[in-house]
């Protein structure tokens, strides 16, 4: 920290104040009543690159991206009015989803806030149901700290999007910029404390006299960095681990332990482990109900532990027995002594039953005239190795990614689960690049989903992304039209989707783009897009009336789910397939 | 049963903004919510009483509140002894001939009248709020013009939670959540 004594601006401070939060890269779009701090970004161009997004909304999802890619802050600023309000949804993604991102707009000079003044909003109130928390900056000398605070907030505990808002004439004026490096004086703002002995006792007796225990595993462990955690324990009493769709990539998917993603569109096998449990071990997930299904008959004979480090969220939808608040790699650790070796031969062998009949189902072995989704998927896994970071959009690609790519590492899924943002995978992708510049990122993306975020395509040209964008192109809005499918009669209402040329609309932004429509072209292509520096898109034509299976309809039980059919060809090829 | 929370809050802009905009949200159902200043300058005191018959709920709306990072303290006084108060105005048009009539109510009650003319008499009460029910039901003869009321006040007998930062931990461990904790949420 500069001891000496420093005038500046609060543009400029805004900016001093991100370089000492070691942000290395923001996301943004200029306008009104952000200009002095874009004014004074010329000054900072050597410590913090500027990515011009084509819309704020992308910006948000950019920062998102990178924070979930990274674990640090993601950074995105905006002007007032609509371009505050069209982080909305960004902030909304991220709250949703537990991703630090601090969002800075610029306000109306603090002199006419309140009169309607030109692009004037008030987005810190409007900020507070999709934020951690939010700031209206009234004098500048709480603008540092505010910032501090921000970053802060946004990081810690369970981390979440904060806002700060800073009006024009704030930006303009000057003072002595000093960046504290004392605590944090936030009085309200409350950490777990130490877990108490016998809570860890308890949790250990739990677990050693279940039978047939499950971990669920949420978007907590990768948060809480608890990895390693929880498979020392799952390896040392042989606890089966069912994963969130967020806690994908936290457990090692190839892991005989690791049953895979439960819930809605979770394997079968995964859900009847759920419902049969004894014990269910909810490691840093909130049991959201496209993982419960009706909670009527939740998992009805087992014991509950909940581990989380949101006090709100224990006993928010499922009552438990034992409530821990804390920090799940913390608690882990100092659980692992306590547990006993186990076995459970029987526990595991029952399951292993249930996914051998699940496998004879699989779509992946149906052969079929036009390229089915599922098997895109599976080939992209095949040519990046199981390595690639993925980001997938919402709808049923989503869904397929989940169940097709097996993720073996952290952070190699980002996708908008509790918010269900279409849109939200290429500008995340975007962000995430920024720090991943190693590995090979693909966005699985649906054709409905691509052409809520389009203008994105512009960034990812400018930035030269190092992007592959795989779209799934079906030619309906298939998840919705699924429901219609099952639950409306087949009344296809607006679910139909035309699309652009999405390699003339590619090859007008300068980005090199494909088209494929079978099985065998899928890995020379990819090949193709793979050796392309910078940004590339496939369109892969696929089956239009493609299911999603299992599935669990809303409102009923986790174990009343509907089967993927047999194949009607009766190939059942249950070989296990391997990465090449 | 109604839920009492005394909430203590940071003195900040938009506070009790945050306060109402999360009883919208979660859906819960605010009965009253009263503020002002506390005998700490820069905190203010807060009792809410919601209307939640659903016992999981309670606890949930309790963590939440906490969670706002203006809320440095929440306490449910639901089932702890407690000093209530509600203050109340009720405006009311009297006709000469029920002047004795509205004396012997205002006796009973211990209430007082604060201002009386020819188009209206302004009635002042301060109690529980049974009371100040009981209260109004017996002003029911009378033609009733305006009601104003303050909503609960609430304060814990016995002795004082200060709020300096070493209370405020131990205020904390007051409100941690173990399993009697829950049993309490479930009653």
């Amino acid at each position: 920290m500069n001891q000496t004594q420093k005038i500046l601006t609060g543009a400029e401070i805004i900016w001093e104040s991100l370089v000492q939060e070691g942000v290395e890269v923001v996301f943004g779009y200029p306008g009104g009543t952000i200009l002095p701090t874009y004014d004074a970004l010329n000054q900072y161009r050597d410590k913090v690159h500027h990515v011009l997004v084509r819309h704020e909304q992308g910006a948000t999802h950019m920062a998102d991206g990178y924070a979930r890619s990274s674990g640090k802050v993601g950074v995105a600023i905006g002007t007032s009015g609509p371009g505050a309000t069209n982080m909305i949804t960004g902030m909304a993604t991220a709250i949703l989803d537990s991703s630090p991102i601090v969002c800075i707009t610029g306000q109306v000079p603090s002199n006419v806030i309140g009169s309607d003044a030109f692009q004037e909003v008030d987005i810190t109130g409007a900020a507070i149901p999709v934020t951690k928390h939010s700031y209206l900056v009234t004098d500048i000398k709480d603008l540092a700290s505010t910032i501090r605070e921000a970053f802060f907030v946004a990081r810690t505990g369970r981390p979440g999007p904060v806002l700060v808002d800073i009006p024009k004439d704030i930006q303009n004026e000057s003072t002595e910029f000093v960046y504290s490096t004392d605590p944090i004086n936030l009085p309200g703002y409350h950490l777990p404390k130490e877990t108490n002995e016998s809570h860890l006792q308890e949790f250990a007796d739990m677990v050693n006299a279940a039978e047939k225990p499950v971990i669920l595993a949420g978007h907590g462990v990768l948060l809480s960095r608890a990895c390693k955690e929880v498979m020392d324990i799952a390896e040392k009493a042989s606890i089966p681990i069912a994963t969130t769709l967020l806690g994908i990539g936290g457990v090692p998917e190839s892991h005989p332990l690791v049953l895979g993603m439960m819930g809605m569109h979770g394997e079968s096998w995964v859900n009847h482990a759920i419902q049969d449990a004894d014990l269910l071990i909810a490691c840093g997930m909130r049991f959201d109900d496209r993982v419960t299904g009706t909670l009527k008959t939740y998992s009805p004979n087992s014991k509950k532990i909940h581990i989380d480090i949101d006090a709100s969220e224990i006993n928010k939808n499922v009552l438990v027995d034992l409530a821990v608040h804390a920090d799940l790699g913390t608690v882990l650790r100092k659980v692992y002594p306590r547990i006993e070796l186990s076995k459970k031969v029987d526990w595991l062998q029952t399951i292993n039953s249930w996914h051998k009949d699940s496998q004879s189902r699989d779509i992946i072995n149906v052969k079929s005239e036009r390229l089915i989704g599922a098997q895109v998927i599976r080939e992209i896994w095949k040519g990046t190795n199981g390595k690639a970071l993925i980001v997938s959009d919402v709808g049923q690609h989503q869904m397929l990614e989940a169940q097709y790519y097996q993720h073996d590492e952290p952070r190699t899924l980002l996708t908008s689960g509790g918010l269900g943002t279409m849109g939200f995978s290429l500008p995340a992708a975007i962000g995430a690049s920024f720090h991943e510049k190693d590995r090979e990122i693909w966005v699985i993306v649906g054709d409905g989903s691509i052409q809520m975020m389009l203008m994105e395509l512009a960034t990812a040209m400018q930035e030269n992304a190092n992007i592959n964008i795989a779209i799934i192109n079906n030619g309906y809005l298939g998840m919705v039209r699924q429901w219609q499918e099952l639950f409306y009669d087949a009344r296809y209402a607006e679910t139909p989707i035309s699309s652009p040329d999405y390699v003339k609309l590619a090859e007008a932004y300068s980005i090199s783009a494909y088209r494929v429509n079978t099985l065998e072209n899928i890995i020379p292509t990819m090949k193709k897009a793979q050796n392309e520096k910078g940004p590339s898109l496939i369109e892969f034509i696929v089956e239009e009336h493609g299911m999603v299976f299992p599935m669990v309809p809303a409102g009923v039980g986790l174990h009343e789910m509907i089967q993927r059919p047999y194949p009607e060809n009766g190939q059942t090829n249950t070989q296990e397939e391997t990465v090449s | 049963m109604k839920q009492t929370l005394i909430t203590l809050v940071e003195d900040k802009p938009g506070v009790l903004n945050r306060v109402a905009s999360l009883f919208r949200r979660r859906n819960f159902n605010i009965e009253s919510l009263s503020v002002g200043k506390s005998e700490t300058p820069g905190v203010s005191r807060m009792t809410i009483v919601a209307n939640e018959p659903d016992s999981h709920k309670r606890g949930n709306l309790y963590f939440n509140l906490l969670k706002l990072v203006n809320v440095i303290a929440v306490k449910d006084v639901s089932s702890l002894p407690c000093i209530s108060r509600e203050t109340i105005l009720v405006k009311m048009t009297i006709g000469p001939e029920q002047l004795n009539d509205l004396n012997d109510v205002i006796k009973k009650f211990g209430a007082r009248i604060v201002d009386m003319g020819s188009e209206s008499t302004i009635v002042e009460a301060m109690d529980e709020e049974s009371v100040i029910n009981k209260m109004i039901e017996a002003f029911q003869p009378f033609e009733i013009t305006e009601i104003m009321r303050t909503g609960k006040i609430a304060m814990r007998k016995g002795k004082t939670h200060n709020i300096s930062s070493n209370n405020i931990n131990a205020q904390l461990d007051d409100l941690s959540w173990t399993p009697d904790h829950i049993t309490a949420y479930q009653n």
